[in-house]
């Protein structure tokens, strides 16, 4: 896992590369959800503003937005998400992630939270 | 959410504990979810078996040479012509004609009964009995707390009694019987709520963890025949089959009639049953609203309270919905205009963010087919 990885109240994490971020759903998100049974992201080039969803999972219990810290733009959905959104349930830190944005202001994500700091807050165990 | 020492604990709860249950409140009581996966544990319980923790819900026991006249004026099924040994399963309706429960009525003797009603319902259920009862001679008691219930549901489950004891494999649906274990009485029905056959089981509490030992024993097996399953997949196998649950098909709003139990009635019962008057006169004017099953044309689950329309028009409401594992397809119940619950015909759902085309058929949904 990256070290440069920030977590969100909401269940969000999101891993900075350059200008880009990439977002996905923590694990404990996950596993309040239950098994993943369909994604929806929005489509690459969509303009977001900080605070703006990038898309919805939904599981056999519930729907979820999943919301970018972030302002900027869609570059990449993971399609293999979209195809079989179980995987989400076998990988929500890797092969699980959503969107990728290219941003011109990644300060948000610096009031997140770390690592340690989210784990502490939402065990998974 | 209350906290979790707020919940009421079955006698299994050590064992959902102990074997990675997600824990949930329902009704008051800590349940597990699922033990790892909602789906798996439905896909195990069509394809094999699943032993499901049901200690929730309310099971009272009916005991005097009334009781079973009592229950007759309680219930909208017949239980005076009930044999020793059967179940039936049956509505208690208010005045009205509305659902206050569904439950199962078991005749143990000419003078003892036992109802299983929903842990939701059961305070008022008792609350009920006690308001109606007058001067009839019988008393109530409430066995949930000292007892344990179990459903071991699949088409695997009775094939595996039966190697355990010929009586349970050579019971017929809705019947029951009891057994001594240690002193205590056992009591194994031929009934459940997954659309599977199989047995549900009431026993002590105290016997409790030995009798889950015992029932999967198996898992030490390379491929266990019986999985523990939570509730998530109980929810999605009585969906599947067309079961209704109370709080979405069924309510104090809703009869049974327009939730399509009419197989639960006996409209001509003699001495009459609370709310039958209603269900006559709904019955002979044809309900206003009838509960269909709908198939979506899409992956996304539609959920209790969302519209269906014909066109831009409104004509019910979605009560239970779910991406159904076995038909790998959307699936819901709805109660929707009887104008519109001809079976082929297409409505839309409003998911929110869009409204998706879904074609109305007749329950249960076709599992048995896609099953193979």
């Amino acid at each position: 896992m990256s070290t440069d990885r920030r977590f969100s109240d909401s269940h969000e994490w999101f891993d900075i590369d350059g200008d880009t971020v990439t977002i996905g759903l923590t694990q404990y998100a996950v596993n309040e959800l239950t098994d993943v049974t369909y994604v929806e992201l929005r489509p690459v080039g969509t303009a977001l503003s900080a605070g703006d969803s990038v898309g919805e999972v939904e599981s056999v219990k519930t729907t979820s937005d999943v919301y970018s810290a972030v302002a900027g733009e869609i570059v990449d959905v993971n399609q293999g998400a979209i195809d079989d959104p179980a995987v989400l349930n076998r990988d929500a830190a890797g092969e699980g992630w959503l969107v990728k944005i290219r941003t011109d202001d990644a300060g948000p994500l610096g009031d997140l939270l770390d690592a340690a700091a989210y784990e502490e807050r939402y065990p998974t165990d | 959410m209350a906290t979790a020492t707020d919940l009421k604990q079955t006698p299994f709860y050590d064992y959902h504990v102990q074997h990675g249950g997600k824990l949930v409140e329902y009704s008051g009581w800590a349940m597990p979810l699922h033990y790892g996966s909602i789906i798996e544990e439905h896909h195990q319980t069509r394809r094999s078996g699943g032993l499901f923790d049901v200690s929730h819900m309310g099971r009272l026991r009916f005991d005097g040479t009334d009781a079973v006249r009592f229950l007759d004026t309680m219930v909208t099924r017949n239980v005076h012509d009930m044999q020793v040994g059967q179940a039936r399963y049956a509505i208690v309706c208010n005045e009205h004609g509305g659902c206050l429960d569904d439950v199962l009525v078991y005749r143990l003797s000419d003078t003892k009964c036992m109802v299983v009603c929903n842990a939701a319902n059961r305070a008022k259920i008792v609350a009920h009995v006690e308001a109606i009862r007058g001067d009839m001679s019988f008393t109530m008691k409430d066995d949930t707390e000292s007892t344990a219930m179990i459903a071991m549901q699949g088409p695997t489950v009775m094939a595996l009694l039966s190697a355990f004891s010929t009586s349970i494999g050579e019971l017929k649906r809705y019947r029951f019987i009891e057994k001594k274990v240690l002193l205590a009485s056992v009591m194994i029905s031929r009934t459940g709520y997954t659309g599977e056959d199989g047995v549900e089981v009431i026993l002590p509490k105290m016997l409790a963890r030995k009798a889950m030992q015992m029932m999967l024993a198996n898992l030490d097996s390379e491929v266990p025949e019986i999985q523990p399953c939570g509730l998530g997949s109980r929810d999605s196998l009585r969906l599947e089959a067309g079961m209704a649950l109370y709080g979405h098909e069924i309510d104090e709003t809703i009869d049974p009639i327009s939730a399509g139990l009419n197989f639960a009635l006996n409209l001509d019962k003699p001495g009459g049953f609370i709310g039958q008057a209603a269900l006559q006169k709904i019955a002979a004017s044809g309900p206003v609203r009838t509960l269909v099953g709908l198939t979506l044309d899409t992956r996304r689950a539609a959920r209790q309270g969302m519209a269906v329309k014909a066109g831009d028009t409104v004509v019910g409401t979605v009560t239970s919905g779910c991406l159904s594992p076995t038909l790998d397809a959307s699936i819901a119940m709805a109660l929707v205009d009887t104008a519109h619950a001809q079976a082929g015909g297409m409505l839309g759902v409003d998911l929110g963010r869009s409204t998706v085309e879904a074609t109305v058929g007749a329950l249960p949904f076709p599992w048995r087919e896609a099953k193979g």
